[in-house]
């Protein structure tokens, strides 16, 4: 017998708060798939750490949503009981690891996005996702820097791991407009302080892509005009087996721990 | 320990700080608890005590040990119930100085003051340069970073160029 799917509610408050829950969460998945797998021990040891970051980080928020949903739900049963629709992560944390170099361009533009996040957050109106953004940021600042670290010395090393690092951002870059897009739920979170809306943080993210990206020999593609769709729960087709792999054992075995 | 412990008010305090002093840090367990500044509080309740804490990391796995081991040793007092309050967010600049010494003796390098790192800018070519830290061994400062996470999240890699000894380093925060 698996264990039937919960529900959250539409209030914006909630909302905000998943997509910023869920951008953490499905970011930390991601990265924990390199744990054993990356080029060398330590960037196995940096990036599991860094995944452990994020699932921190969800975990605190997601159960803050869970209290605002006011429906009993707590940070376990958000992760693994709902459904695909959902969710509502940006597209951009939930596309395959690719290459070293497509996870290092995306923890930077990730990180320099979140790390904007964490700081307007650290002046919510709502105390608990303060305290929270309060301790991400100082975590956000350490990831930024070490995803820098890499895509400097990707663009700036063999024509092979340039080669690589602009495929990265070619393939990537669509789908960053999603992180800077205004809607009702961003204007709720403004209305009442709980956080800064989205669109706010773009010229300062785009000022520190842009820096790295010179120093690592990169120029910025050309403007899209897609949008990808995660924050309202429509998906890429990666998103449901991401969530086969994550939900699977306690689908299962319900309520089932370590 | 198998009896409730009998003091006045202060004194139950006192005696409860004195074994919270005691339960040492489960990954680094050279310096204890209180060290590490992650008891933020501890207050009488009326079938025992409270006891306030911080998490360093959010993501830190050995919160929930920590609270169980906060939980066993302070059995003695009562019931003890366990809040975590985030705010304001834990730093490395509330390791005590004496905690400091504890980790340069077991050999990791205390981290530095926090103010002293903040607001570099992030890319990789214009950091500029760093203060190079002291080997905990030998105390030469021809050290190099291997790796910026460690076996923790707390802590980085180094390794001496000089002695030749690897060595952590935990990451001021």
């Amino acid at each position: 017998m698996s264990e039937p799917s919960i529900q959250v509610g539409a209030s914006p408050a909630v909302q905000y708060l998943l997509r910023i829950g869920d951008a953490c969460l499905i970011s930390s998945q991601r990265l924990a798939e390199w744990c054993g797998h990356a080029p060398i021990l330590e960037e196995d040891l940096a990036l599991s750490n860094m995944a452990l970051d994020l699932l921190g980080q969800a975990r605190g928020v997601l159960t803050r949503a869970g209290q605002l949903d006011g429906q009993g739900f707590d940070e376990d049963q958000l992760a693994f009981l709902r459904d695909e629709r959902q969710y509502l992560n940006p597209v951009l944390v939930e596309l395959p690891r690719g290459d070293f170099a497509l996870t290092q361009m995306r923890n930077l533009a990730v990180s320099t996005w979140l790390l904007g996040l964490w700081r307007g957050l650290q002046k919510s109106s709502d105390a608990e996702l303060a305290a929270i953004a309060g301790k991400a940021v100082k975590e956000a600042t350490y990831h930024q820097q070490h995803a820098a670290d890499w895509v400097v010395r990707l663009g700036d090393g063999t024509d092979e791991s340039a080669a690589r690092l602009r495929a990265a951002l070619t393939m990537l870059w669509p789908y960053f407009n999603e992180l800077f897009e205004a809607d009702a739920v961003d204007a709720a979170a403004v209305e009442t302080g709980l956080g800064p809306a989205w669109p706010s943080l773009k010229a300062d993210w785009l000022a520190t892509m842009v820096a790295v990206l010179a120093d690592a020999g990169l120029s910025l593609p050309k403007d899209s005009v897609y949008q990808s769709t995660g924050r309202v729960g429509r998906h890429s087709e990666h998103m449901g087996h991401l969530l086969a792999q994550m939900q699977y054992l306690q689908r299962a075995f319900p309520g089932g721990k370590w | 320990m198998s009896n409730p412990v009998e003091h006045n008010s202060c004194g139950r305090l006192d005696a409860a700080w004195e074994v919270l002093r005691q339960i040492p840090d489960p990954e680094v367990p050279v310096i204890s608890l209180c060290e590490l500044g992650i008891v933020r509080d501890l207050r009488e309740t009326a079938g025992g005590l409270e006891v306030v804490l911080t998490p360093t990391y959010s993501g830190c796995p050995a919160t929930e040990l920590i609270q169980d081991n906060v939980r066993a040793g302070l059995a003695a007092f009562g019931e003890i119930q366990i809040t975590m309050q985030r705010a304001p967010a834990w730093t490395t600049d509330w390791i005590s100085e004496e905690g400091k010494a504890k980790l340069k003796a077991y050999g990791i390098v205390p981290p530095g003051l926090t103010h002293l790192t903040q607001g570099q800018p992030i890319r990789f070519v214009r950091r500029g340069a760093q203060a190079r830290l002291a080997c905990p061994r030998c105390g030469s400062e021809n050290t190099e970073k291997t790796s910026a996470f460690g076996s923790t999240p707390c802590k980085a890699l180094y390794r001496c160029l000089a002695c030749l000894e690897p060595f952590e380093h935990f990451k001021p925060i």
